[in-house]
């Protein structure tokens, strides 16, 4: 049941659909790299030494990544509501994407020239989407464990 | 006199004025700028440095250190063991008495570089730049900057990844291992001790006191105040005087203001750079490509709604042709 919350209706059902969760998904994978390669632990945990992968070690570009995922599913999100409606992406889904474009966007914001958020706003602001982020990442996983087992059980 | 020392010879005019005691007695001088007041305003404020008037002997780096020693990192020891191999002890613990370089224990020092006949010294520190990438890209919101144009780290949370080091154009932070919150968290798997720099005396600032290095020149090397005041200060005394600047465009514009009497690219050539030194070239805006993108993040949702909402009046006009058809 948690699960079809999360889900919704989050199942293709003709071939636009099948591009369309196909571009969602893509979206979502370069978001999730580009944002934990925001941390510091690609070279450290080796990562970018492995060949081809060099590039999750460079903080600039996998942030301009990060920002070109980001509008990619922010594309996806605009569509997905006009089209089919909140209630589509479930209540679940619809609110940990809402949060993480929420305090996405406004970082976007104040990493312009000329916008400044106070230290503590600054740290809130982080810290929520991360924590966003998190969530969103456990619970794709949860669902993915889910789906699995049940698969299994059939 | 003291300007005519070789600045070869094995003692330094600074090593002079260290020795001499000038450095802490530099209020008897006639030209330090002790009495300026700066004027609690809330407006960005920028610092101007006149380097021709620099002589490097070092009192603002004394200063600094007088200053802030009490909130120097204060490790434990044993470090603890960190995983994977590769992550590297940065230990300044030991060595706090290094001024020839930016350290966790060091936040300002002097580069000093001959060109063309003359010896510039430079004081050096955070630029405090406009749009700061290490306050922008720190993952964890530990470096901000302040509305008066401060670039700090908030040494209560920072896990030291040393990131605003990596981005910053000029590496300025500096890490020391074995302090800060890191050591609650997951000291063997993640962090590596806190980021230290210039903070511009902000304790200084409130009570409308110059930062502690600006208050100690002999000189009157410093000046802070408003940016537009500070900017258009800067800029007259290149253009009365003749001279060349550094940091207004740097970076995308910083609130630290350099005015040589040689050119920033032969300074750049002549500095000896490295971990600590930072260079003098001209700098691109970090935070460039990215703000480019911002626009396209900014407006993506609303692209794509006006996407779905085009196709849909399409698909109702279609049916409409049809059925009429």
């Amino acid at each position: 049941m948690a699960d079809r919350r999360l889900s919704g209706s989050f199942v293709a059902s003709s071939a636009a659909g099948t591009v369309r969760l196909g571009f969602y998904r893509l979206a979502a994978a370069a978001l999730a790299v580009s944002g934990v390669a925001q941390m510091p632990i690609f070279k450290r945990y080796y990562i970018a030494d492995i060949p081809g992968m060099a590039w999750t070690g460079d903080f600039l570009f996998t942030h301009a990544l990060h920002y070109a995922a980001a509008a990619a599913l922010l594309f996806w999100l605009g569509w997905r509501l006009a089209a089919r409606g909140a209630a589509s992406l479930g209540r679940g889904r619809l609110a940990l994407l809402g949060l993480l474009a929420l305090t996405g966007g406004a970082h976007v914001l104040s990493n312009l020239p000329g916008v400044s958020l106070s230290p503590l706003a600054a740290m809130l602001l982080d810290w929520t989407h991360l924590g966003a982020a998190m969530a969103l990442g456990i619970a794709a996983l949860a669902m993915v464990f889910n789906r699995r087992s049940r698969t299994n059980r059939r | 006199m003291l300007k005519t020392i070789d600045p070869k010879a094995r003692f330094s005019r600074r090593t002079l004025f260290k020795a001499l005691g000038l450095g802490g007695a530099a209020a008897l001088l006639p030209e330090r700028s002790r009495a300026a007041a700066l004027p609690v305003t809330g407006q960005e404020l920028a610092t101007f440095l006149d380097l021709s008037k620099c002589i490097g002997c070092g009192a603002c780096v004394e200063a600094c250190r007088v200053e802030n020693a009490a909130r120097y990192p204060e490790p434990k020891k044993p470090f603890p063991k960190m995983y994977p191999e590769r992550v590297k002890v940065e230990d300044w613990s030991d060595k706090r008495a290094v001024d020839t370089r930016l350290t966790p224990y060091n936040w300002l020092f002097i580069q000093s570089a001959a060109v063309d006949g003359r010896e510039v010294h430079i004081p050096r520190r955070c630029m405090h730049c406009q749009n700061p990438p290490c306050a922008n890209l720190c993952p964890w919101g530990a470096a901000a900057r302040e509305a008066d144009g401060t670039v700090a780290i908030n040494q209560d949370i920072c896990l030291g990844g040393a990131k605003c080091r990596d981005v910053c154009p000029w590496s300025i932070p500096q890490r020391q291992t074995g302090a800060g919150l890191y050591l609650d968290l997951m000291p063997s798997l993640a962090g590596n001790g806190v980021m230290n720099k210039c903070r511009r005396c902000p304790e200084r600032v409130a009570q409308g006191k110059m930062p502690a290095c600006i208050e100690a020149c002999p000189q009157g090397v410093q000046t802070m105040g408003p940016r537009e005041e500070i900017v258009a200060q800067a800029k007259a005394m290149a253009r009365n005087n003749g001279g060349f600047l550094y940091g207004l465009e740097e970076n995308g514009g910083t609130n630290t203001l350099y005015l040589s009497p040689v050119p920033f690219e032969k300074l750049a050539a002549a500095v000896k750079t490295g971990p600590g030194q930072p260079g003098l070239a001209a700098v691109a805006d970090v935070m460039g490509t990215s703000n480019r993108l911002a626009w396209a993040v900014l407006l993506a949702p609303l692209a794509g709604a006006a996407g779905a909402l085009l196709s849909g009046a399409r698909k109702m006009m279609g049916r409409k042709e049809d059925s009429n058809g």
